[in-house]
């Protein structure tokens, strides 16, 4: 036998075990649901859903189709792991930081943070915080006045209500803005690469990010009117406030406990990155004359970073998957409002839990993609 | 002697059930029949814990309306009301749990809806207990009817249900916008809507009644009289199997028929005397009615002696528990109420 054919024959029959596999799941639920008389089929998503969903970012209610229902609590999914990604890196970073601050004090207040939160599970975290810390919260009529006019109760998190006019036109200068900056660091970049002189970009960046929008107020029609929470008795006992934006407590406790608990995993990746870059390199770079920032930004954070990426976009899947737990406190997400409600509603558990998996999947591959070109662009280039 | 007597009898009981299920369950063919006999155990799904009809108490014995449904079958198959392996399902779990096999019966105040009896591989045999959709309210908030209802008002209520979809179709007709707040579980959405989370809290009444037991203190809170939805739960099996839906499904109409003609599982046995014969036939004196699902004659005295009739499960469950003491829609046709099950003949 020649070792060609050697080199196949075992992934030949591993081939052949995987599609056995999966040819035999296949037939044996559809032979369970012929059984029961149970239909395939994904006809179901144009049907009305006749249920309600507490918390949505798109127009939706019980007059739209299961298909709406899903994208409602996709988009739920897609926000919770967002700002938990965007508040853990923060905390993360931050508290890997301290943990190699001289400062004892500092140092062990991050050990012990760390410590404390990556050991307890999470969903006993949501509950802590969803049951426990924001119970201590007074109703609405007892809320005192944060920041002027916000109102954090056991009802949620009241903020203004901000109505535009002309958004879109805000929007756009905001782009603008940021077009106009990546082209002018482009260009003080080479200035300093031609002529070694640089140019005050950050300056320059605050002053058209801040310019550009109020030109639009100015000029372009735009305009913002912001509507105070005012309190509404609903009962003898039962108020809320309107007009307001409010943020329910369970988006508020699931992000929360996502990132308090995410964070620790990060802090640690962000350690041992920190860790991980030669001590010599911080001599060498220190020797040359650079000023202890320009050190961390030139020289440690970029060959840190190399470390701490891949590690730190397993946290980001972790945390976006974890997100799923908020069927547990009443956070309308992709499970609960899909897997969930949808499911129960339809009964169509192989279409539903399919949907919801390959969902899942195609989230976790998106971010990871993400986080893959992001390491290639940081990664060493050879010259 | 007596005591020996007993033991005999007992013996010869046992070897007669043996001998009727040998040769009467082969006869008849039904796959969750013979495997709940291989077992020795009837497999059901329940609540996650509802006071009156399916709860485990401290040592993890279940007690219930929904629960004595699941004894009455065991008693019928397995001439034993205890051998039940009850499984706590949430209410998403359940039709799953039950299409997929891993359950027999499931028995967990489950509404009986058309589009769950035609669409989704279930079969429901009958209803065990008819209850409506309410709502429950703070005492403190001064409100005594759902016309007192307003905008904004945020109601807590468990996903999953029937209850989710009536609590639309209700605020719609009345025209008033609401926050929905939906959570798997009912032990969470009672702590939510008792710790202020919601200004309501919705489901079916006689859940309302017994949910409100669990609160710190539940005299702060009332029940609303309107009820805005029929909703009828019974036990549900698969289908597929019309042998055990049968048996299912006679299991309980024994229970309510025996009531409606007096016999309790304290006068049961003296009952086999009586001169009525619709009441012989219920107790196994008369006729061959067990053979029909593939058991002995002896099927339905085993049901009310060891479990008791419709009445004596809900006196015990529901009524001394103090959860809803007045039967309503829940009493025989014959006393004013709508339970009327076709005759065991």
């Amino acid at each position: 036998m020649n070792n060609k054919v050697k080199k196949i024959i075992p992934q030949l029959i591993t081939l052949l075990v995987i599609i056995f596999v999966f040819g035999f799941f296949t037939y044996n639920a559809q032979m369970n649901m012929d059984n029961r008389g149970i239909e395939f089929g994904y006809g179901f998503l144009k049907q009305e859903s006749s249920f309600d969903v507490q918390f949505s970012l798109i127009e939706y209610d019980g007059s739209h189709s299961y298909a709406r229902a899903y994208l409602v609590g996709l988009l739920n999914t897609l926000l919770v792991s967002f700002i938990g990604i965007i508040l853990s890196t923060i905390i993360g970073v931050i508290v890997g930081i301290a943990r190699l601050s001289p400062n004892y004090l500092i140092k062990n207040t991050a050990a012990f943070y760390v410590e404390f939160f990556r050991n307890i599970p999470l969903l006993l975290q949501i509950f802590f915080w969803y049951f426990a810390a924001l119970r201590a919260l007074p109703l609405p009529q007892d809320a005192e006045a944060w920041f002027g006019s916000t109102y954090m109760t056991i009802k949620g998190y009241y903020v203004p209500l901000f109505v535009w006019n002309n958004l879109d036109v805000f929007l756009y200068s905001i782009l603008a803005a940021i077009i106009s900056i990546l082209i002018i660091r482009s260009y003080a970049k080479k200035i300093q690469e031609n002529e070694g002189k640089q140019l005050p970009v950050l300056y320059i960046s605050l002053g058209l990010l801040i310019l550009l929008p109020l030109l639009s107020f100015v000029i372009g029609g735009v305009n913002l009117e912001i509507k105070t929470p005012v309190l509404k008795q609903l009962s003898a006992t039962g108020f809320i406030f309107e007009p307001a934006l409010s943020l329910p407590p369970e988006l508020i406790a699931l992000v929360l406990a996502l990132s308090l608990y995410t964070a620790t995993f990060i802090a640690e990746c962000v350690r041992a990155g920190i860790q991980g870059v030669s001590k010599g390199q911080k001599e060498a770079a220190a020797s040359i004359g650079l000023t202890p920032r320009q050190v961390l930004k030139l020289v440690i954070m970029p060959q840190a970073l190399r470390i701490i990426i891949p590690p730190t976009t397993n946290q980001y899947l972790n945390l976006t998957k974890n997100s799923s737990l908020a069927a547990a406190i009443a956070y309308p997400d992709l499970v609960l409002v899909f897997a969930g409600t949808a499911l129960m509603q339809t009964g169509r558990a192989i279409e539903i839990v399919s949907i919801t998996m390959l969902t899942y999947l195609s989230i976790s591959l998106a971010i990871s993609a993400l986080m893959n070109w992001y390491n290639k662009k940081i990664a060493i280039k050879e010259k | 002697m007596f005591k020996y007597l007993k033991q005999l009898t007992s013996f010869v009981a046992m070897v007669a059930v043996l001998f009727a299920f040998s040769t009467e369950a082969m006869a008849k063919k039904s796959k969750t029949l013979k495997n709940t006999q291989k077992k020795g155990f009837v497999r059901c799904g329940v609540s996650q814990g509802l006071p009156g009809f399916s709860n485990a108490d401290a040592s993890g014995n279940w007690t219930g309306v929904d629960v004595d449904v699941c004894r009455a079958v065991a008693a019928a198959v397995l001439g034993d009301a205890n051998k039940v392996k009850f499984t706590p399902l949430s209410a998403k779990e359940r039709f799953t749990a039950l299409t997929s096999g891993e359950i027999d019966i499931l028995s967990r105040n489950t509404t009986w809806t058309l589009s769950r009896d035609a669409d989704i591989g279930l079969t429901f045999v009958g209803v065990n207990f008819y209850d409506g959709q309410g709502f429950m309210v703070r005492k403190s908030s001064g409100i005594t009817s759902t016309s007192q209802f307003k905008n904004g008002i945020s109601a807590c209520t468990n996903i999953g249900t029937t209850t989710e979809l009536n609590m639309r179709d209700f605020f719609n007709s009345k025209g008033i916008s609401y926050e929905p707040v939906a959570f798997e579980k009912a032990d969470e959405v009672v702590a939510a809507y008792d710790n202020g989370r919601c200004d309501t809290y919705t489901t079916d009444k006689s859940g309302l009644a017994a949910q409100r037991t669990k609160m710190k203190n539940p005299d702060e809170h009332i029940v609303l009289p309107e009820t805005i939805s029929k909703e009828p739960l019974g036990p549900v099996v698969r289908q597929g199997d019309s042998v055990w839906e049968d048996i299912v499904r006679w299991s309980l109409n024994v229970m309510i028929e025996a009531e409606e003609y007096g016999i309790t599982s304290a006068n049961a046995d003296s009952m086999k005397t009586s001169d009525n014969p619709a009441i012989k036939r219920l107790v196994g004196a008369e006729g061959e009615l067990g053979a029909a699902f593939g058991l002995d004659n002896d099927w339905s005295l085993r049901i009310i002696k060891q479990v008791g009739n419709y009445g004596e499960s809900y006196k015990r469950n529901i009524a001394d528990t103090g959860i809803l003491p007045d039967r309503g829609p829940n009493q025989l046709w014959t006393k004013g109420g709508i339970l009327y099950v076709p005759p065991a003949r």
